[in-house]
């Protein structure tokens, strides 16, 4: 099934040339030769995060890893396009996201190394924890959108997800809710082509982002794998939405180059030839054919965007090894805010049976 | 002590307003809740006097009403989504056990889940089918949620401000055959002085058995222990009024006392509260029972026909059945 249409917004060729936009390019104009180096030393850093995690999970260190290769620049790109005060609501597989938001890179392995069900404190970083559930954040960036609404803050909340998602109820109602209320969300699907197994043919008969039009809002489609333009609609939307003019829907074209998790064995499923033909449209290549292009890639440059990568995947490792398992009798901690006495009994004679363990020692 | 006699729908009502007027971060969703007050009245007024945004008419989608609900609470509201009948909760399922539920536990406690989800439940009023479901022991069974059911008007009005008011998520189940039950509400006691939400009470004083009931049955358990005291049979009525957590150190002092226990419940006995309660005070009570724990309360089987439901429900006379099968050991 073609998934991409002439609508289709590009400002990067797959071999890294401009491509001039009426509208969005002038999303864009800000950019300068800095700016275009730290995008792309992000495109680096968060290939080289999701390559640790898969080598820490081959290594034995981590039970499951989502790979995010191939989509580095649907999530720089729209990662960028955030204030600090927009609210992500996002799937599993958005490690770039995290990075965006400053995440510490070891925090977001507790969840794959099973030490945690979660990786950071939403309200530290204004990113809700992974949703493994297909959809149902969607729910949740529309509700907390309609609270910023209610504050009167200048801000927007963005929910995360892929084609697989689209098929979900909890993403068609989250698409009616926003446009009834107008709230200040936008829904950034990344369409990678496959739901685990599943092409996106067999959840989708007409490019995702006209679904828009039937809940009365705007749908854009874009290049997936070109950073700029990833960043210039999702900027659009995203100041459309703070700015009262309700939500949008984004779907960036992309391709999940990896397994859909480490679990997984894409050649059961991928066609032949199609990873290769998506190899050709890789979103880092194309940016540094830019650099390139622009004269803005010597070897100091490139060292150090090497070097930064190293250092990341560096600190992420030890941060990763280091994290401690958890006591047992922790796993009791939290089931409710306020107290609760099932559980403060079915604690204690936990603790109970395990001291019993220790005495017999 | 000044009361006001009242409808438990104008309690629910009135106890919402004082919510409302409390803490404005509190916020109702739901269907057809703004300008025809519910299709119960019980939110009857209040879009009026809290305008549209504070009084939310949703769209018809049961998971956007609460999965919305959430995003809220991640914003520091607190929620009161109404469900508008029992049989209408499944589509908001996922939403509720794998996110309502979850989401302080698996955020270590960062993220708050105040929903206060109001769910009319039961039948006995002749409805259309799916509309006189009691789906509460799904609920109970998941960690996280806290599960309560009121019984008369004034309990009503209090336990609603304070499901409100808990920082956890609770699932209120409103007995919808008592909405137009009278009762003395005492509007002015403050939350503090009223018997905390998790805590059930001797609902009548009695020395020969327990009969232990939530939301609906109460009245029919109060009425069996009339009818059984001209027999000069002593029964206790525990209205349970928590399910999740369970008031179970109440209700073991009851058994103490009477040695004998039954539990009636209009949903499905099979796998329902009554198993719950009948395993952990045989667990607790074992060396004083009397007599083996009865349940009385609906057959495995789909809410039937109205035509029918006065066979389903747990009556008097089933009751009474009951206590003198307890009795005769």
């Amino acid at each position: 099934m073609t998934v991409t249409t002439d609508q289709m917004v590009q400002l990067l060729t797959p071999t890294g040339e401009r491509r001039p936009h009426p509208v969005y390019e002038g999303l864009i104009a800000d950019l300068d030769g800095a700016a275009l180096r730290g995008l792309y030393e992000d495109l680096v850093v968060v290939r080289r995060i999701d390559a640790e995690g898969t080598a820490l999970q081959r290594q034995g260190q981590l039970g499951l890893w989502a790979p995010m290769l191939g989509q580095e620049a649907a999530q720089i790109g729209s990662g960028r396009a955030l204030a600090a005060d927009d609210f992500v609501f996002p799937s599993y597989r958005e490690h770039g996201v995290a990075y965006c938001r400053g995440v510490d890179p070891a925090d977001v392995f507790g969840m794959w190394r099973g030490t945690s069900l979660s990786c950071w404190d939403p309200y530290d970083i204004n990113m809700a924890i992974p949703a493994i559930i297909i959809g149902a954040q969607g729910l949740h960036a529309t509700g907390y959108a309609l609270g910023l609404k209610r504050d009167g803050a200048e801000a927007a909340a963005i929910a995360y997800f892929g084609d697989g998602a689209t098929s979900q109820g909890d993403i068609a109602e989250a698409l009616g809710f926003a446009a009834t209320y107008q709230a200040p969300a936008v829904f950034f699907c990344q369409n990678n082509h496959w739901a685990i197994s599943e092409p996106v043919g067999l959840q989708a008969q007409v490019p995702i982002y006209q679904r828009a039009a039937g809940y009365g809002m705007p749908g854009i489609q874009v290049d997936g794998n070109d950073v700029l333009a990833v960043l210039a609609v999702t900027r659009w939307a995203l100041q459309r939405a703070r700015e009262g003019s309700g939500p949008a829907l984004i779907e960036a074209v992309t391709y999940r180059m990896g397994p859909h998790t480490t679990a997984d064995d894409p050649t059961r499923y991928r066609p032949t030839g199609e990873l290769e033909e998506w190899r050709e449209r890789d979103p880092l290549s194309r940016m540094l054919a830019l650099l390139q292009r622009e004269g803005l890639a010597d070897e100091d440059y490139l060292d150090s965007v090497r070097a930064k990568a190293d250092a990341v995947a560096a600190e992420l490792r030890a941060g990763c090894l280091a994290l401690p398992d958890p006591a047992p009798l922790t796993m009791f901690d939290n089931v409710y805010a306020e107290a609760h006495p099932l559980v403060a009994e079915e604690r204690a004679q936990y603790a109970a049976y395990l001291d019993g363990f220790e005495g017999s020692n | 002590m000044a009361t006001t006699r009242m409808s438990m729908a104008k309690a629910l009502n009135a106890g919402l307003r004082k919510a409302m007027e409390d803490d404005p971060k509190v916020v109702l969703m739901g269907e057809d809740i703004g300008k025809l007050g519910g299709v119960f009245r019980i939110t009857d007024g209040l879009q009026k006097d809290f305008g549209e945004d504070r009084v939310m008419d949703t769209p018809l989608a049961e998971s956007g009403i609460i999965g919305t609900a959430v995003g809220l609470a991640f914003r520091g509201y607190r929620p009161v989504c109404e469900i508008q009948f029992d049989g209408f909760i499944y589509p908001a399922f996922d939403q509720i056990v794998s996110q309502v539920a979850k989401l302080h536990y698996r955020s270590r406690g960062n993220v708050k889940m105040p929903l206060t989800i109001r769910v009319p439940f039961g039948g006995g009023i002749g409805a259309v089918e799916h509309h006189s479901e009691s789906p509460e022991a799904y609920f109970a069974h998941t960690a996280g949620l806290r599960v309560v059911s009121c019984a008369d008007a004034d309990d009503a009005y209090g336990m609603l401000q304070q499901a409100i008011a808990s920082d956890d998520p609770v699932l209120f189940f409103e007995p919808k055959r008592l909405y137009q039950h009278k009762g003395e509400v005492d509007l002015d006691r403050a939350l503090t002085a009223r018997e905390p939400l998790h805590q059930a009470r001797i609902a009548r004083s009695g020395t020969d058995l327990t009969v232990a009931a939530y939301g609906p049955v109460v009245g029919t358990a109060l009425a069996a222990a009339e009818a059984a005291a001209e027999e000069g049979v002593s029964i206790e009525v525990v209205d349970l009024r928590t399910l999740s957590p369970l008031d179970f150190d109440t209700l073991e002092q009851s058994v103490l006392r009477t040695g004998r226990l039954v539990v009636t419940h209009e949903a499905a006995v099979f796998m329902g509260m009554g198993a719950e309660i009948a395993a952990r005070i045989t667990e607790r009570c074992f060396y004083h029972l009397e007599a083996p724990v009865l349940r009385v309360g609906g057959f495995h089987l789909p809410y039937p026909a109205s035509k029918l439901e006065e066979h389903h429900l747990p009556d008097l006379d089933r009751l009474l059945h009951a206590t003198d099968r307890v009795l005769a050991y």
